[in-house]
């Protein structure tokens, strides 16, 4: 899997590991933007802190 | 082709793995022939059959450990940057509320309720001070007050808003308001939630209070000065906490609390930790925050 992205990308050697920083950075933003606060909410338990019947 | 020895050429890049025991063995005359027409006539297939195997196998580990990757950026994210995040944010709308009631505050005349959705000044007085201003419940998950506790933090402050639902307010960060409990000022008991640990962790430190901390909470009308009695540890159904008179939910209401509910222990929360504060004064909003959080009041992140 990595291994062929790693040969479909283009360019030389410090282009392909830019274009790689550029690709987790973006990855990262948008796990954290999007996908981690979904799979909160779809986590957390109904009432986690208060007192209830 | 058998299973071992195609698992074991997995390890092996040479595409044409010799068998073992090849070479050191010589063929015997009666074997060799019946041997080498099996390995040799589908030579091309088992070599491609291998390579297939392989990727899929490295593929799947390759999808493996992404997923526990993921999982790890998951971990902590929900225990820091996600903090760190709803923490700036909640500096931010407390700071808001506060500069728009300020705002909207009119000159320095004492209390005057304005019809329908203002306040009304409730006969009784509290302690010292002036007699505290008791709001009309507001709409559920909207955000009715500022908390401030100096105990959690120099420049600790949080919204408090409306009702106790996880995902509307509680996982914003904040506290939320039992609205089946009393307004802040109100006879009775003033009963708030917020998460122990994660979403900002905005009760993680309730169990350092002290008795005699200020706890303060800032609505429209001026600022209520709690002070800090006493902690009590009840299971999750333990919803007498929230009476007037808490654990005596017949009894009429004698005095004027506050009630702090999260979860015990911390990351746990089979046990709920409940903090009590009594009023101690009100101060109007023409008069200005208390001296203790006059430099937060108002103040972004």
């Amino acid at each position: 899997m990595y291994s062929a992205l790693w040969r479909v990308l283009p360019g030389p050697l410090w282009a392909r590991i830019l274009i790689l920083l550029v690709g987790i950075a973006v990855l990262l933003f948008a796990l954290s933007t999007w996908v981690f606060p979904l799979v909160d909410n779809l986590l957390t338990p109904s009432q986690p802190v208060t007192v209830d019947q | 082709m058998d299973a071992v020895s195609e698992i074991s050429s997995l390890f092996n890049d040479d595409p044409e793995p010799e068998q073992p025991g090849d070479e050191s063995r010589p063929p015997r005359e009666d074997e060799s022939p019946r041997h080498e027409p099996q390995h040799r006539r589908p030579r091309h297939h088992p070599a491609e059959r291998r390579s297939i195997v392989r990727s899929v196998i490295g593929v799947a580990g390759e999808v493996l450990i992404t997923a526990g990757v993921l999982v790890f950026l998951f971990l902590g994210w929900q225990l820091w940057i996600q903090g760190i995040a709803l923490n700036s944010t909640q500096t931010n709308e407390a700071s808001g509320l506060s500069q728009q009631w300020s705002a909207a505050t009119p000159a320095p005349t004492a209390v005057a309720p304005t019809g329908a959705a203002g306040s009304t000044p409730t006969p009784s007085a509290a302690g010292s001070g002036a007699a505290p201003v008791v709001m009309v419940a507001p709409a559920d998950t909207k955000q009715f007050a500022v908390l401030y506790v100096p105990r959690f933090g120099a420049d600790y402050k949080r919204t408090v808003a409306q009702g106790v639902d996880a995902k509307t307010v509680l996982n914003g960060g904040g506290a939320g308001h039992y609205d089946q409990s009393q307004m802040p000022g109100d006879m009775g008991n003033f009963a708030i939630a917020a998460h122990r640990d994660g979403w900002g962790s905005p009760f993680i430190k309730i169990n350092e209070l002290q008795i005699g901390d200020p706890i303060y909470v800032e609505t429209q009308d001026g600022w209520y000065t709690y002070i800090y009695r006493d902690t009590e540890y009840v299971s999750p159904d333990g919803v007498d906490v929230l009476s007037a008179v808490p654990q005596a939910p017949t009894a009429a209401a004698t005095d004027r609390l506050i009630t702090l509910t999260s979860c015990n222990p911390l990351y746990i929360a089979s046990e709920r930790i409940i903090a009590y504060g009594v009023l101690q004064s009100f101060t109007p909003r023409s008069d200005g925050p208390p001296a203790a959080i006059a430099g937060l009041t108002g103040k972004g992140a």
